[in-house]
């Protein structure tokens, strides 16, 4: 795809107001800690999980809460904090790790409102604290399309990310893996210790946690595992080493309709308004992205970072366009994964467009070939798709996670919604057994 | 372009909810997105779509089988006037198969998608592209000198019962094609089988007057064959429609008696390029169809009683539609096993089946459709155990964890 990352950090991006998005984060059901009108500080609470009345969820910034935005039935959108011109930071104490119990360590990031970063599977949710894990996997790289590297992003953070992958290894009876690409040259990853390093090569999903597991020891019915990517355990190595809560992201702005791209930092909830400013194509109609374009999130021209992303794109929308006989075309500029286009070009701009109509699923094996674990794709999606729960807890589901099927969405002739899918699928059936 | 976009925008409200023509609505959004690519943008999930569509797979696959649509009805031509004893120009021998083929074509395009129209309607679903290539294999896997109302019977009885009433494109168990002409073969079996029937020795629309030769057989090498005395192989020659010795180079170039479609290897391996490097066809089924007829072709060969028990394996692969069938019907994505390894194993039953079917049934030569068939049944069977494989791996493992 064009519209690579350059690797030059380019500043920092502040707005006046924050907004933090609780769907954001899966599995939870979000209750306030505040009002508007309230005064918060960078680590204090907005809201908390209302099954989970310890899982805190804290502000980025210091500030006061100047509104809370509902939808339909009374679902909360966001909460939006007027930031103060300096951060305030709760003060939680730095503490080594390696002193602390697991409870202590539990503690510690459940208090300062970041257990959010921790996920698990199966379901792929935020993680429930009562229920150990067996292993934690940590991703150490992203291979996602116009993916940021990770070798950038963690620059000088070795300290906090050793922090981090100590405070895990408490967290576990099991092993704390981590997984790097073999071009990864970041001392923090490659040299990390009290984890086990194991190198993924090749094209993505590579970079999915999902496939890393899949791979190294997949997740039994009954079994639960905890991933993180090594952005996240950053974080949390921060609050250790620091005692405060540091939502900051280096985040890229990549896409075809990006003037210049690049690193920008700022803090999670941020407006983008300023960065897409004089700095994207003019004249037709665009998407932006948080996140990558395999698994983003659509937001609108004045959306804000989300949660869990160290990414922005911009890309075409593509409703503007009317291309004739697209079935009979030989255009380069068409991109296909399979053969029944020329493939003329390395990077390829492209929009939004579906390209086709949903059908049902014909063309086999479209999606084993872009997903590399030892499940059945298409069965599994059968087999949510019909909620046949014994069909797809035989076929795997628990070891899979939406983004893992990113890929078979792209390449699907039958122009699915597998993403969709599998979340519904994964939400209904943790509502069945739990 | 510009118009016809703006012609379309224009008259699209009459289509809508509400609108008069509402109850064309799928036929307008089938003609809409043949004409241009559906604007429509991704809701959930992935930003970003690969170009490759239910269209396209499925023009790749008329594409493929262009080559032996064109080498057939050039031997429709040649056939015929080598029947009536005439010499004629590539041009007009290959004008003659073109206007005999084209209203077979038209019949089956016309009952297959008014149907399949109509239920996309109904459904309110878009019109699934299936019979684009169904409507195609028809006519060129049946003798072209089927009458054209029992070609449309056919095809409505088939899209019908072997696709709609399954759930349609993608959901049927059959393929369509065949069940077409396994309905005609069992319906009216005189114009179906013999050796009437394979080679239009009537005039086509007052093309190519005049009367049979002497000495004129119409029989297909494999019906010559299955009904010879010779004890062996060697003691038998095949003959064309005059009595002139066939060659395998005919056999290969397709100048012989058959189905429109099915004559020529090569134009047939030529579609099978297509497919393989399109990786719109498995290359896993089709070899293993061959291997599978070898496999059995060499088995019966070394307990011969008769000519056909004792010939090669590679004359079966020239005669009938053994390579048509390999490449065009068992590669059938829906109809086909789904798994990998599965493909193997249902390839290489068809092959064997469609041997055995040749060699030991008395009544009729060709076994290609009943094997592709009976197999297209066993083709969940077969996923179901290689799938069952991976679920008892899974079960094992969470065993084995448990107790470590």
């Amino acid at each position: 795809m064009l519209g690579e990352c350059e690797e030059t950090l380019r500043g920092t991006v502040t707005s006046e107001l924050v907004r933090i998005c609780p769907e954001d984060y899966q599995g939870i059901t979000p209750k306030l800690s505040v009002r508007a009108g309230d005064n918060v500080k960078a680590g204090a609470p907005l809201f908390y999980d209302k099954n989970h009345p310890e899982m805190l969820f804290a502000s980025p910034v210091s500030g006061v809460v100047t509104n809370i935005e509902r939808g339909e039935k009374r679902r909360i959108l966001y909460i939006e904090v007027k930031a103060d011109k300096t951060t305030d930071y709760v003060d939680f104490g730095s503490k080594k790790p390696a002193t602390l119990s697991g409870e202590e360590v539990k503690k510690t990031i459940l208090d300062a409102g970041i257990w959010f970063l921790i996920k698990q599977r199966p379901y792929d949710v935020v993680a429930v604290p009562g229920k150990a894990p067996r292993d934690i996997f940590v991703t150490g790289f992203d291979s996602a399309p116009l993916a940021p590297s990770y070798d950038f992003l963690l620059q000088n953070r070795e300290a906090d990310l050793q922090a981090g992958f100590d405070a895990l290894a408490k967290l576990t009876a099991g092993k704390v893996f981590l997984s790097i690409s073999p071009k990864s040259s970041n001392k923090g990853l490659r040299e990390a210790k009290n984890v086990v390093i194991n190198e993924f090569d090749g094209p993505h999903p590579a970079g999915n946690v999902g496939v890393q597991i899949n791979r190294l020891k997949p997740v039994n019915r009954g079994e639960t595992v905890w991933t993180l990517t090594a952005l996240d355990v950053a974080i949390i190595g921060h609050l250790f080493n620091t005692g405060i809560v540091d939502l900051t992201r280096t985040v890229a702005l990549t896409g075809s309709e990006v003037k210049q791209t690049g690193y920008w930092k700022m803090v999670i909830g941020t407006q983008l308004k300023q960065l897409f400013l004089n700095n994207v194509t003019e004249g037709i109609s665009l998407r932006y992205i948080s996140g990558n374009p395999l698994t983003g999130k659509k937001i609108d021209a004045d959306g804000v970072l989300r949660a869990g992303h160290s990414q922005v794109t911009v890309i075409p929308e593509g409703d503007d366009v009317h291309e004739a006989f697209g079935w009979a075309s030989l255009s380069p500029k068409r991109y296909s994964a399979g053969c029944t286009y020329p493939t003329l070009k390395k990077a390829y701009r492209m929009d939004a467009r579906m390209l086709g109509g949903p059908r049902a699923i014909i063309v086999s094996n479209e999606y084993d070939k872009v997903f590399p674990m030892d499940i059945y794709p298409e069965q599994l999606i059968k087999a949510i798709i019909a909620f046949n729960i014994d069909k797809m807890e035989a076929l795997g589901i628990y070891e899979v996670a939406p983004e893992d099927f990113a890929l078979c969405e792209f390449v699907d002739t039958s122009k699915l919604e597998l993403q969709h899918i599998v979340r519904t699928g994964l939400d209904m059936l943790r509502k069945e057994m739990e | 372009m510009k118009a016809l976009k703006n012609y379309l925008d224009k008259i699209k409200p009459n289509f809508e909810e509400g609108g008069k023509l509402h109850w064309l609505y799928s036929t307008y959004d089938a003609f809409e997105t043949f004409l241009f690519v559906p604007n429509t943008t991704s809701r959930t999930g992935v930003h970003i779509h690969d170009a490759r569509d239910s269209k396209r797979t499925m023009i790749i696959v008329i594409l493929a089988l262009v080559p032996a649509l064109l080498v057939g009805m050039y031997n429709v031509g040649l056939q015929h006037y080598m029947a009536i004893g005439q010499e004629m120009s590539l041009l007009n021998t290959f004008l003659y198969g073109l206007i005999a083929m084209l209203p077979l074509i038209v019949v089956s395009y016309v009952v297959g998608l008014g149907i399949e129209f109509a239920m996309a309607q109904v459904k309110k679903e878009e019109v699934a592209e299936g019979f684009l290539v169904s409507g195609m294999l028809i006519p060129m896997i049946v003798p072209i000198d089927t009458p054209l109302w029992m070609v449309a019977v056919a095809t409505a009885f088939s899209v019908i019962f072997a696709k709609e009433v399954f759930g349609g494109t993608g959901y049927n168990i059959f393929n369509v094609a065949l069940i077409a002409r396994a309905f005609l073969f069992f319906s009216y079996p005189t114009k179906m089988s013999g050796d009437q029937v394979w080679v239009r020795t009537a005039d086509t629309f007052g093309m190519g007057k005049g009367t049979v030769i002497d000495g004129y057989s119409g029989a297909t090498p494999l019906g010559q064959i299955a009904t010879t005395d010779a004890g062996s192989f060697s003691e038998f020659t095949f003959h064309g429609i005059t009595g002139n010795p066939l060659s395998i180079s005919d056999m290969f170039f397709g100048f012989i008696p058959g189905s429109v479609g099915e004559v020529s290897t090569f134009a047939i391996l030529l579609g099978a390029l297509i497919l393989i490097a399109t990786g719109v066809g498995s290359w896993k089924t089709m070899l293993s169809v061959f291997v599978g007829g070898a496999v059995g072709v060499l088995l019966v060969n070394s307990f011969a009683q008769n000519a056909m028990m004792d010939m090669p394996f590679y004359y079966h692969f020239l005669l009938g539609g053994f390579a048509f069938g390999a490449v065009f019907m068992a590669t059938d994505p829906v109809t086909s096993a789904r798994t990998e390894k599965g493909k193997w194993i249902f390839g290489f039953l068809i092959g064997l089946v469609a041997v055995a079917i040749r060699v030991f049934n008395p009544g009729y030569p060709e076994g290609m459709m009943l094997a592709i068939l009976l197999i297209n049944a066993f083709a969940p069977l077969i996923d179901f155990y290689v799938i069952d494989a991976n679920i008892k791996r899974r079960a094992k493992r969470a065993t084995a964890s448990l107790k470590g």
